[in-house]
């Protein structure tokens, strides 16, 4: 039905899963980093974080692409000319992932500010009293309960960069887009191969939903519902 | 940084966001005038009504902007009727594809936004509209929408912000929309951090602007709605 090109979409599928998988590590780290810039106590820390979240937001993350692929490409070259290396081909996964990871990062760190601020403070003072240590405390104590404030934006977030991951077609990455691509334009049905890249797509998507609801129930267990 | 070509490359820039604002103007219009009645037909009880509109949203927002515009743009082009009808010269064109595909998305997202809002309209002044005596399309006009438009100011400037960013894609169906001047600028000049970064800028500048126009729009019309501590 693909005149066999179906393995070349799978594998297509299979980089397009690791770009978002990699870039998911990248923002998740990023967030987490952002979220406790933006609460700390240090002045420069919280504006450094706001400045990251704001400018982020604000520009297309393919223009942040290109500008990483092709910026990026120059600012190595620069560098190894001077180390006295050659010349350095940029990755496009790696520039990729990077710049994903990098712009989702905003979003998370604003997903996870919200969770830690929706912990109630006397959680924290209650456990400080006991003795724990702030790695402890937000580890055993305001970690896992902001954890499930944060899911519903988590889960957003992620459904976002899956989609947003068709755009590393464009810096020449062999993903499921551009794979599609070259299968359109060898049997000229490019019809076809969009429409299966939009039934992959729509595949991880309603997979992810249905994993998050599940981590969503498994989350909530011990916290109360109440219906009026 | 080399200003000395940025300054002699701003009108283009200048005429990219042009193109990146008639993109969005256009495509917010005929996306949130199909999404009003949408998100209606998705408020009625019958799933025969639902089902089929919340379809519709479940498909386009769960697939790539990208992909969408593909299809339209490359993928369409593969039958011979549809190159044969009257529309070939406007879906030949990439930039009725573009305002096509990107309207396509947001009246998807809007269409969600419209149907959370008119479900958060408090059910009791629904029925104290009932109970005046008013007829079904009278509440609605009167009492839901007015209160749903106000309630959804907030998730739809987020729409709007990313059907900007989203306007972005037009420059890989060959438009010289603002990120397209910027990719021209590069492969002209090879100057890639003046290109990409006076296109951030120019991006930063919009957002600022959108940002602040749905500020003042919540401080006019969905402040009032909401709580007050008395002092």
């Amino acid at each position: 039905m693909l005149h066999g090109y179906g393995a070349s979409l799978a594998q297509g599928a299979l980089l397009t899963l690791s770009v978002a998988a990699a870039s998911l590590g990248i923002a998740l780290v990023l967030g987490l980093l952002g979220a406790m810039a933006k609460l700390s106590r240090v002045a420069p820390l919280r504006r450094l974080a706001q400045a990251y979240t704001t400018v982020i937001r604000a520009v297309p993350d393919l223009v942040l692409m290109l500008l990483v692929f092709y910026g990026g490409q120059m600012g190595v070259n620069a560098l190894s000319e001077q180390l006295g290396y050659g010349y350095i081909d940029i990755d496009p996964y790696v520039a990729g992932v990077a710049t994903i990871g990098f712009v989702f990062g905003a979003y998370v760190t604003e997903v996870l500010r919200g969770a830690f601020l929706a912990v109630p403070a006397g959680q924290r003072e209650a456990a400080l009293a006991f003795g724990f240590s702030r790695i402890q405390v937000l580890w055993r104590i305001v970690g896992p309960q902001a954890l499930r404030h944060a899911l519903p934006g988590l889960s957003n977030t992620w459904l976002v960069m899956i989609k947003a991951t068709a755009i590393v077609s464009v810096i020449g990455l062999s993903d499921l887009m551009s794979r599609a691509a070259q299968a359109a334009g060898a049997t000229r049905e490019p019809f076809l191969f969009y429409l299966a890249v939009g039934i992959v797509y729509l595949g991880f998507t309603s997979l992810s939903e249905l994993g998050f609801a599940w981590l969503q129930r498994r989350l909530a267990a011990g916290s109360r519902r109440v219906s009026l | 940084m080399n200003l000395e070509a940025v300054i002699g490359y701003l009108p283009k820039y200048v005429s990219g966001s042009w193109v990146t604002l008639q993109l969005l103007v256009l495509a917010l219009v005929v996306g949130l005038a199909a999404a009003l009645p949408l998100a209606m037909l998705r408020s009625l009880p019958s799933a025969w009504v639902w089902r089929p509109v919340w379809a519709f949203t479940y498909v386009i927002r769960g697939t790539p902007l990208l992909v969408q515009l593909f299809l339209l743009y490359y993928g369409l082009a593969q039958f011979d009727w549809v190159r044969a009808g009257p529309w070939w010269p406007w879906l030949r064109s990439a930039w009725f594809c573009a305002v096509a595909a990107f309207a396509i998305n947001t009246c998807a997202y809007t269409t969600e936004i419209l149907h959370g809002a008119m479900r958060a309209v408090p059910a009791g002044e629904i029925e104290a509209a009932r109970a005046f005596g008013m007829s079904r399309w009278m509440v609605l006009r009167r009492i839901v929408l007015p209160s749903a438009f106000r309630r959804s100011l907030p998730a739809y400037s987020n729409e709007v912000v990313l059907m900007l960013h989203g306007t972005a894609l037009a420059s890989v169906v060959t438009l010289h929309d603002l990120t397209g001047v910027a990719r021209e600028f590069n492969s002209t000049y090879y100057l890639p951090f003046e290109a990409f970064i006076t296109a951030a800028v120019f991006y930063l500048l919009i957002t600022v602007v959108l940002v602040a126009l749905f500020h003042a729009a919540e401080r006019r019309w969905l402040h009032p709605l909401q709580p007050h501590a008395h002092p």
